[in-house]
């Protein structure tokens, strides 16, 4: 990793992020495409929560860090307070892998 | 801008603050991590500044850390970060009408922030919502990054805490009230089957992009609902 590496990075990064609000502003979004638009955003998350819960590189994550968050998202579910998911979720799998599960 | 904070509730700044302390624990790693791979202290920190993905950092440090090359590590982190322009066209108005708002606010602009903005019911608090978690990521982590940087390795594997299980659960419980939609739903969980079928055979970042597959159903189905 050198400075360039790391200031091409930041520049692709920016652009990805500054092309969404820039177009917002050039182009007038009829509802149905807004509705469309926070959809996919949506989707999108849920897809990281997935792929963040269940896998690590290109493999299995093991069974500690899904577990935890099974408990957090079953906290959420019920209403906990946010704060309370979150360290619930981090608690389980902290605990589980001190327990020897991986 | 001062609305803002009048908008803010406690409720808000607590769950932001929980956001912001599960960042800087996985910043303090990062900076510890890089350092730790033989990169000088600055390099990390200018690179958090700059870029503010943690996922893509930890991403290039470590291709570079496995013998890849640092156009490889541009190359991964780049595709893990495309993400940001679907979110920025979903959350993008939230930012506020400002050329420096917008120039500014695009920089905060990253999963916490969006899945922040999205759960809020109305334009004034979920501008509250983004702009608060925004500023409290990009501090906490930051300050975190330098930190850990200086300290080095002395700090533990964050994971050992269950850090990895905050994130998503975090995300999930932000993401719950949409999820009621039963279209939305549908679509999410299409979308996150097709993310994990794909992620064993594309590099990371692809497969969630793939999940785009589960709008084209919601897509259809709308004329209906």
């Amino acid at each position: 990793m050198n400075l360039t590496a790391v200031l091409v990075l930041a520049v692709g990064t920016y652009a990805f992020r500054l092309a969404g609000p820039l177009l917002r502003d050039r182009v007038r979004l009829s509802g149905r495409v807004e509705l469309m638009m926070s959809t996919s955003a949506t989707i999108l998350l849920f897809a990281l929560v997935a792929t963040a819960t269940l896998t690590k590189g290109q493999g299995f994550a093991g069974l500690a860090l899904p577990i935890g968050v099974l408990v957090g998202g079953v906290a959420a579910w019920r209403k906990a307070p946010f704060v309370v998911v979150v360290v619930l979720a981090a608690a389980t799998t902290a605990a589980l892998r001190f327990a020897g599960l991986s | 801008m001062r609305s803002i904070w009048r908008t803010l509730d406690p409720e808000l700044l607590r769950d932001v603050s929980a956001v912001a302390a599960g960042a800087a624990v996985s910043g303090a790693s990062f900076g510890a991590i890089s350092t730790g791979a033989g990169l000088p202290w600055w390099l990390p920190v200018v690179m958090s500044l700059l870029v503010f993905a943690g996922g893509s950092q930890f991403m290039a440090v470590g291709v570079v850390a496995a013998g890849g090359s640092p156009a490889a590590a541009v190359l991964a982190g780049l595709l893990l970060n495309a993400r940001h322009l679907p979110f920025g066209l979903a959350v993008g108005d939230v930012l506020g009408k400002g050329l420096l708002q917008r120039l500014v606010g695009s920089h905060l602009l990253v999963d916490e922030t969006t899945a922040f903005a999205l759960a809020q019911s109305d334009p004034r608090r979920a501008k509250a919502a983004y702009w608060s978690c925004g500023i409290a990521l990009f501090v906490a982590w930051n300050v975190a990054v330098v930190a850990g940087a200086l300290i080095g390795r002395n700090i533990g594997d964050p994971n050992a805490f269950g850090l990895d299980a905050a994130f998503p659960a975090a995300l999930l419980a932000l993401l719950l009230p949409a999820l009621k939609d039963k279209a939305t739903r549908h679509a999410a969980l299409l979308g996150a089957a097709v993310a994990l079928a794909a992620t064993p055979f594309l590099p990371a970042g692809v497969p969630v992009l793939f999940t785009l597959v589960g709008l084209l159903i919601t897509a259809r189905q709308e004329p209906n609902a």
